[in-house]
């Protein structure tokens, strides 16, 4: 559990579209101070006796503390259902039911190492704010981001600035190299001698970061994305496949024991089944 | 002044609002969130005897008006539940309903003897409707004869002491004559209604949504097939004591159910969307009481069926 989380009317300061996305600001009050990049934000949609009863999760792009009046926390919204649609068309002024921070955050190292951080779509969101954290501990910071289309690559050059390198790549080719993160991941590891890959992006995506990233014997932190009803830990269904260091297949909840994870701990390739020796499987 | 205390199979509660099983995690995740010695009562994730991983995901499809949910009664079993979260429950002055479910009569009767001297627990929920197993013919609810198997195993073993409320599922063709048998076989009050079997097809993979394909049906959209089963029941045999729920996400749904029949409310879907639900149902539902003239929520327990003379 995030101790930190908190249930706000939090009141939209902005609502802009960049590409196919929409970066949203809410005024959330002293909560800011408390987010971390990874943790998440949790939103009621659909207004008082919607038909849509679950909130919407959204990954923190980044937070401002400015006090209890002041501060600001935002996120980067792809309006592809009815309720991501739905928050996208309200305006400025408009409050919202919102709890956060949430989840658990990526880990920082304590030394200056050498970092790379790979973002898929609107994934790249929180690594923004984690490489300016990783920067300011002394870490060089590179980036690799990619999406299917130029219009889905999200990275504002005040982003673009906490990094030392940025590589993109889209599959149609509209913008930087034509293909998948993936495929330019393992050169970058070992040309910039990496130690420490962080994701967040489609679980595909972090599926196959997490195979290069073991392979090369980097460690590998990442965002996981699985269907979530409540965001606080109560419902149960966002749960995935984890080992623990007992070495104990567990499914665990992605809201509160994520949505940070090691990505080695991680059974990949386990949708609609449970991994083999999962403790209660039976 | 106004009383809101209530009665639930022999067991008082300070005010009629529980949480819903499987809706309130292990109650240390809401308690971040508000005071849970301030609900009636919370009820427990159903437990099953042993560890359980549940099912795989997707467990959770967004329906109109509610969800479907797949999570196949995944828990920690008895003992680890017993020593870790009824321990914990205890500590925080809540009052303690603890759901079980079985594979089998059997394991009903185990769960009974585990729990009969446990200290701080108010009633057991007997969960005999959870929808999300492999096998239909596990959901004892389905039939009379096998309702009552699980009900009498539990009664045997649990002892006189421990009220029994046995969790009905309103997917068959008579709820009151499955009302009747549990009632028969030594259930003191009635928990209504479990989730709806329920099912959505993704038309982007064209096959069924979840892995575990079939769901249970919860939020509002359920609501009049709860109204309506308690309504049934509480006809049927008012003596009975109905845990009503089934889409209550406001003070004025909670009245509707006390209405039908139910003399407290569980709330489960709504707390998914509203963590602080519960308390704001409660205190909406006290100001609706007494906008309606009621001096307690006794009173208005069954109140929709009072003769047309009484209008």
């Amino acid at each position: 559990m995030n101790k930190f989380a908190q249930q706000v009317w939090a009141e939209i300061v902005s609502n802009k579209k960049v590409g196919a996305y929409h970066h949203m600001v809410f005024a959330v009050g002293e909560l800011a101070k408390h987010a971390k990049p990874g943790n998440f934000v949790a939103i009621s949609v659909g207004g008082g006796d919607s038909s849509m009863v679950l909130r919407r999760a959204f990954a923190i792009y980044r937070t401002f503390d400015r006090g209890v009046n002041g501060g600001l926390l935002e996120i980067v919204v792809a309006p592809h259902g009815s309720g991501s649609t739905w928050l996208t068309n309200q305006s400025p002024g408009f409050k919202v039911d919102l709890i956060a921070p949430l989840g658990t955050s990526f880990g920082i190292p304590t030394q200056p190492v050498r970092a790379l951080l790979v973002g898929g779509g609107y994934g790249s969101a929180p690594l923004f704010g984690l490489s300016e954290v990783l920067k300011n501990r002394g870490c060089r910071v590179d980036m690799i981001l990619g999406a299917s289309t130029a219009k889905k690559i999200y990275a504002p050059l005040d982003g673009k600035r906490t990094v030392s390198s940025m590589t993109i790549t889209t599959e149609d080719g509209t913008t930087g190299i034509t293909g998948k993160v993936t495929d330019v991941l393992a050169n970058i590891i070992e040309t910039n001698e990496i130690d420490i890959v962080y994701s967040c992006g489609p679980m595909g995506m972090l599926e196959a970061t997490s195979a290069i990233s073991s392979q090369l014997g980097v460690m590998h932190q990442c965002a996981v994305e699985e269907a979530m009803a409540c965001g606080i830990g109560v419902c149960m269904t966002c749960v995935l496949p984890i080992r623990g260091e007992d070495g104990q297949i567990r499914m665990v909840r992605s809201c509160i024991d994520g949505p940070v994870v090691d990505g080695a701990s991680v059974i990949w390739g386990s949708k609609r089944m449970i991994p083999e020796g999962t403790w209660g499987a039976k | 002044m106004f009383n809101f205390s209530t009665n639930v199979g022999g067991a008082e509660f300070s005010n009629p609002i529980f949480t819903a099983s499987g809706c309130a995690g292990s109650g240390k995740e809401l308690s971040q969130f508000f005071d849970i010695s301030r609900l009636g009562a919370i009820v427990t994730k159903s437990i099953m005897i042993k560890p359980r991983s549940g099912r795989a995901t997707p467990r959770m499809a967004e329906t109109p008006s509610g969800m479907l949910n797949s999570i196949g009664l995944q828990g920690p079993g008895i003992d680890q539940f017993l020593a870790i979260d009824v321990a914990w429950l205890r500590e925080q002055g809540v009052k303690i309903i603890v759901s079980i479910a079985g594979e089998s009569v059997e394991d009903y009767a185990v769960l009974a003897r585990k729990l009969r001297s446990v200290p701080g627990i108010s009633a057991l929920e007997v969960n005999i409707s959870c929808p999300n197993v492999e096998n239909r013919g596990q959901v004892f609810a389905c039939h009379p004869k096998t309702a009552r198997a699980a009900i009498e195993a539990v009664r045997r073993n649990v002892g006189g002491e421990l009220p029994i409320i046995a969790k009905l599922t309103p997917d068959v063709t008579s709820i009151v004559e499955i009302a009747e048998e549990v009632i028969a076989a030594g259930a003191d009050a009635l928990a209504l209604i479990n989730t709806v079997l329920g099912m959505v097809i993704d038309t982007n993979t064209m096959r069924p949504k979840l892995a575990g394909k079939t769901g249970g049906l919860s939020g509002p959209a359920i609501r009049p097939i709860a109204v309506r089963a308690i309504y049934q029941i509480h006809e049927a045999m008012p003596h009975v004591k109905i845990l009503g729920m089934g889409g209550v996400t406001s003070g004025r749904s909670a009245l509707e159910l006390i209405l039908a029949g139910a003399s407290a409310i569980s709330v489960g879907t709504a707390t998914f969307g509203d963590p602080t639900a519960a308390m704001k149902i409660k205190d909406e539902l006290e100001k609706e009481l007494i906008a309606h003239g009621f001096d307690s929520v006794r009173e208005a327990v069954g109140y929709a069926h009072r003769d047309e003379g009484n209008l």
